[in-house]
């Protein structure tokens, strides 16, 4: 995929305040051109905040951010080339479909009507039917096929899938996956279903306690971290060496989940690869599910 | 032109789910040279994954000479991969479930069968890098 020298998404020590709660704290990430970004993190980690600052939505109290190179604003030129999906999926429900294509023809400058129209009738979604009688598979699709006719460069989506089912959050994430595979769009979209993420998305931004953990290629993240199961002995030599980012100790047992830096050449472990899940968790600070069996078996021979 | 499947909860990342399934196919002749792959567009749209997986599928195919793009028209299967014609695939799966019937007849069960194949099959490894 074509990319530019520029990033479309970087920041540098972006915090946001209000008055006296930190909602983002610190944060310095990138986004490259052509990718599709994960946002994650436990509710109140920032997730909205972040979005809504990317967006123009919120002014930062700290750092700096530059979006498709420019700062984020309400200025209309910004705007053109931002699709914004919020939570609740801005829609009015008295109007049809296709009230709504004729609105966005008259607020953007850039409006590629025809593609709405194609996708909606691939999708079987009828035009001219009020909006509140559709599904919410139906409405959400709608609300990204009007997001991706003004052309957006870069596409900020908060939670869109949470209240659909398997089938209609699968349809919506394919529908996203065929406008990035077009060319020239960056994506980063929240949402708590890493299943979904893991399938669609290629970079990961983690947010936990308004602080940025981790950002960058899921790919490269995920070869950079290994689970070591071994016995509960003393884990300095293992810290020194590596960065521990969570350890589940029982009486017998320690399972680390660590940052590696070099081979992990400790033969009384076994290292094992972590996948997007148990890493996200592992930062959040959770023990991440049950262990495979194989590993919980070599704990209870001794 | 062939579909892909990509199983989420399998522990093969999905761009070599797909090159597996592309291997498989040509090995089964359900592809053969001349033929074209779903645009990476299409794939997405089926199944979800990121794009760049796909990219990267293709690019691992083309690196091993069984596929090549051509500007503007798509991807093209321009070889087999290395092996056997694809009816010797299910020759040795005929000969093979009549080996699993008379195991299982001898009183072993699945476990003991695929601990079996792999003893032999590591057997056999050894075997020929001695």
């Amino acid at each position: 995929m074509a990319s530019s020298n520029v990033d479309p998404i970087q920041t540098r020590g972006l915090s946001k305040r209000y008055r006296r709660v930190t909602a983002l704290s610190d944060a310095s990430i990138a986004v490259p051109e052509g990718r599709i970004s994960a946002l994650i993190g436990p509710n109140g980690a920032g997730k909205t905040t972040l979005l809504r600052l990317l967006a123009g939505l919120a002014r930062p109290t700290g750092g700096e951010v530059a979006v498709l190179g420019s700062h984020p604003s309400q200025d209309s030129a910004f705007l053109a080339d931002i699709g914004f999906l919020a939570q609740e999926i801005p829609l009015y429900r008295r109007f049809t479909a296709k009230d709504h294509i004729g609105i966005g023809a008259h607020l953007n400058a850039r409006w590629d009507e025809a593609s709405v129209v194609q996708r909606l009738a691939t999708l079987g979604i009828p035009l001219g039917q009020r909006v509140g009688t559709l599904s919410g598979g139906q409405r959400a699709q709608l609300a990204l096929a009007l997001t991706l006719a003004k052309r957006p460069r870069l596409l900020l989506l908060d939670e869109p899938v949470a209240a659909l089912d398997p089938l209609a959050r699968r349809q919506f994430l394919a529908h996203l996956s065929e406008a990035v595979a077009g060319g020239g769009l960056t994506v980063v979209l929240s949402s708590h279903l890493i299943a979904d993420l893991e399938r669609i998305c290629d970079h990961l931004i983690l947010l936990a306690a308004s602080r940025v953990q981790l950002c960058g290629d899921i790919d490269a993240l995920l070869a950079e971290h290994q689970v070591l199961v071994g016995p509960a002995k003393d884990t300095t030599a293992i810290e020194r060496d590596h960065t521990l980012v969570q350890a589940v100790r029982t009486a017998r047992q320690a399972t680390l989940l660590i940052r590696r830096n070099g081979p992990v050449i400790d033969p009384a472990y076994e290292a094992s690869d972590v996948g997007l899940e148990e890493l996200v968790l592992g930062y959040m600070g959770q023990p991440a599910g049950p262990t495979p069996k194989h590993l919980s078996a070599i704990g209870e021979d001794k | 032109m062939i579909s892909f499947r990509i199983d989420g909860r399998s522990v093969v990342p999905p761009y070599l789910q797909i090159v597996q399934q592309v291997r498989q196919a040509l090995r089964m002749g359900v592809l053969q040279v001349g033929d074209k792959l779903p645009t990476v567009r299409e794939v997405v749209a089926a199944t979800a994954v990121n794009p760049n997986t796909v990219l990267k599928a293709y690019r691992d195919l083309e690196r091993d000479g069984l596929v090549e793009p051509r500007a503007g028209l798509g991807t093209f299967v321009v070889g087999r991969p290395s092996g056997p014609p694809p009816g010797t695939h299910s020759r040795l799966a005929r000969s093979l479930a009549q080996w699993v019937r008379s195991a299982h007849e001898a009183g072993l069960d699945d476990e003991s069968i695929e601990s079996l194949l792999r003893i032999t099959l590591r057997a056999a490894a050894e075997e020929e890098t001695a």
